[in-house]
């Protein structure tokens, strides 16, 4: 857009310009603290605390989380293949539901709908749904109770069934008539037709099962089934020790295993991944928020 | 009897189609469905021997505790007011970054912003907890150490109930808005460039083209993205509290929420029954509340109501 260069403008793009750049600092700023602080000597942070600016730097906090990594490799591993797992076994079933219902000539489309739709109305709570699990399905320590319960939400089903409504009735109805059958349909035709939708949602999973913690806090009880953001929870919390050789090794020498820097390295170690991954994964959301925003 | 052969009939013709949703169905029934059933425990003295039905069945006294001890107004009230906080607060601040997105030139400043802008919605609520101890840890918090290098006296956060309401809402707004500006932003950029063009031949500055455009053309965006926030307004946001909070019990008063208090029930105090008195008090006014809030907004556009 071609604009006058008056006043009122050069002084609104001035203060949008402010704004906005004050507000990434401050989205910023945060990350910029842990990496400081995680590249700071322990005995800086003891006497004066952690800064923004360190006086001297350090390696010793990562040098103390790669002697020994085994601990957060295995967290690794835990995560990445229940992510994996959870979110392609989410979209099968998420997707597989929304083709069904956005099925026009499934009779029973909106009864079912709402059958989904009214769980995020209503619930019995997290205790009942807590019980059930530990007591009922006896899935206290068991990756099930980390996976399971978040493979299928009414919300993910209602956009995909949204989603593959825009696909045009004819094809599947020339599909019919060609003898191929629902699961044929769906796996060969509306599936490759839904991408937007699938990345869309499978980043939701995606996202969701890598982030957690919560399940992981009331449900897992042996440390080597830790995910990440659990382990990295118990750290903080000083409920768990990193095991690192590096004070075996040294305490003779006057090291001391770094503590409150450990944390700041554990913290970018476990989450430097997905911060480098999310430019990528970005516009994929944008877009899919985008679809879903405008659509209504 | 006729539906119920309707159905049996609909089942055999369209078999492929009810296996291919019979697993989402399973996962609902089970979830969701089963533990509504257990909500009967909010009416019992919940005892281990016992379970969920061979507990003592003592009626409304969970409730009567929870009211009476002063413990569901405090509940209701924190969770209520951080919500409405978080809604508006919110809500105006994306509003804000993607007006001005929209307004300025420059492409790579734009990529860059709502990138910069994006970052803290993907991360965990756990990195957050880790910002917080970064900052406001009372031995060797980034504040405090800049207090002292200001010769101000260190500042114990842990102790103090005021400043957690701030810093709460604080990083429930930095996380989410990244994602809350793509939405206006996407709502900004379905308006036709016609009518700014229009308003610019009439010599409309930016200022009077954003109040009597853009504005007015965002407000049912807005106001329904709020009034639908308003229905989930007994809901809390567990991960935020309890991260930033954890069992700190010096500071429930001013952060005690129904999730944080219904979770220390089952994981700290064991109190099943009254935990489970709580999470059914939120969920039925939760319910009444969304049904209250899409009865309105079917008054206002039917088109825009959830059901």
């Amino acid at each position: 857009m071609k604009r006058k260069k008056d006043l009122s403008t050069v002084s609104f793009i001035a203060i949008a310009y402010g704004t906005l750049s004050l507000l990434a600092i401050l989205c910023l700023l945060p990350f910029w603290l842990i990496v400081s602080g995680s590249f700071t000597a322990e005995n800086e942070i003891i006497g004066e605390g952690f800064k923004i600016w360190p006086k001297e730097l350090s390696i010793d906090a990562y040098k103390a989380v790669f002697t020994n990594p085994e601990q957060i490799l295995r967290a690794y591993w835990v995560t990445i293949w229940i992510t994996a797992a959870g979110t392609f076994l989410g979209l099968f079933l998420t997707s597989m539901a929304g083709y069904v219902l956005a099925r026009k000539d499934f009779k029973y489309r909106n009864a079912v709908s709402f059958f989904m739709y009214f769980t995020t109305l209503f619930s019995g709570g997290l205790i009942p749904w807590y019980i059930l699990i530990v007591k009922y399905l006896s899935w206290k320590d068991s990756y099930l109770a980390m996976l399971v319960p978040g493979l299928l939400s009414a919300w993910n089903i209602i956009l995909m069934k949204n989603f593959m409504k825009s696909i045009p009735d004819s094809i599947i109805e020339s599909a019919r008539i060609d003898g191929a059958n629902d699961f044929t349909i769906y796996s060969r035709l509306i599936l490759p037709l839904s991408t937007p939708g699938l990345a869309t949602i499978g980043l939701f999973l995606a996202l969701g099962y890598w982030n957690d913690w919560f399940t992981a806090n009331i449900f897992i009880t042996t440390e080597s089934k830790y995910p990440l953001q659990f382990f990295l929870y118990k750290i903080l919390a000083n409920a768990a020790v990193l095991r690192t050789d590096i004070a075996a090794n040294l305490s003779a020498v006057n090291f001391k295993a770094p503590a409150e820097t450990l944390k700041m390295a554990v913290a970018v170690v476990v989450t430097g991944p997905i911060v480098l991954l999310y430019p990528f994964v970005q516009k994929y959301f944008v877009k899919g928020l985008t679809i879903g925003a405008v659509k209504g | 009897m006729t539906a119920v052969k309707g159905f049996w009939s609909e089942l055999s013709r369209n078999k492929l189609m009810f296996l291919m949703v019979a697993p989402a169905l399973l996962f609902f029934i089970v979830f969701s469905y089963l533990p509504m059933a257990g909500v009967y425990l909010a009416f019992t003295k919940f005892t281990f021997e016992g379970g969920i039905f061979g507990s003592p069945f003592i009626g409304m006294e969970n409730f009567r505790f929870l009211y009476q001890s002063g413990t569901l107004w405090n509940l209701t009230k924190n969770t209520v007011l951080y919500n409405l906080a978080f809604i508006f607060i919110g809500n105006f601040l994306q509003l804000a970054c993607a007006i001005f997105l929209s307004q300025i030139g420059n492409k790579y400043f734009i990529k860059t912003t709502q990138s910069i802008l994006f970052l803290p919605f993907f991360i965990s609520w756990v990195l957050v907890g880790a910002f917080v101890f970064n900052l406001f840890n009372s031995d060797t918090g980034v504040v405090n150490t800049l207090l002292k290098q200001l010769g101000m006296q260190p500042y114990d956060f842990y102790l103090n109930t005021a400043p957690w309401k701030y810093i709460i809402v604080f990083f429930h707004v930095w996380k989410g808005l990244g994602y809350g500006t793509v939405i206006y932003l996407a709502a900004i950029m379905s308006i036709s460039d016609e009518y700014y063009e229009a308003a610019e031949i009439d010599g409309a500055n930016i200022f009077q083209q954003i109040r009597s455009i853009t504005i007015p053309l965002l407000t049912p965006t807005f106001v329904l993205l709020i009034i639908f926030s308003l229905g989930g307004i007994l809901k809390g946001q567990f991960d935020l509290f309890y991260q930033i909070i954890g069992n700190n019990g010096i500071l429930y008063d001013a952060t005690d929420i129904i999730d944080t208090y219904v979770y220390r029930s089952l994981a700290v105090n064991f109190d099943i029954g009254m935990g489970t008195a709580a999470g059914l008090y939120q969920s039925f006014f939760g319910f009444l509340l969304v049904v209250f809030v899409n009865w309105i907004v079917k008054k206002i556009r039917e088109d825009y109501a959830l059901f």
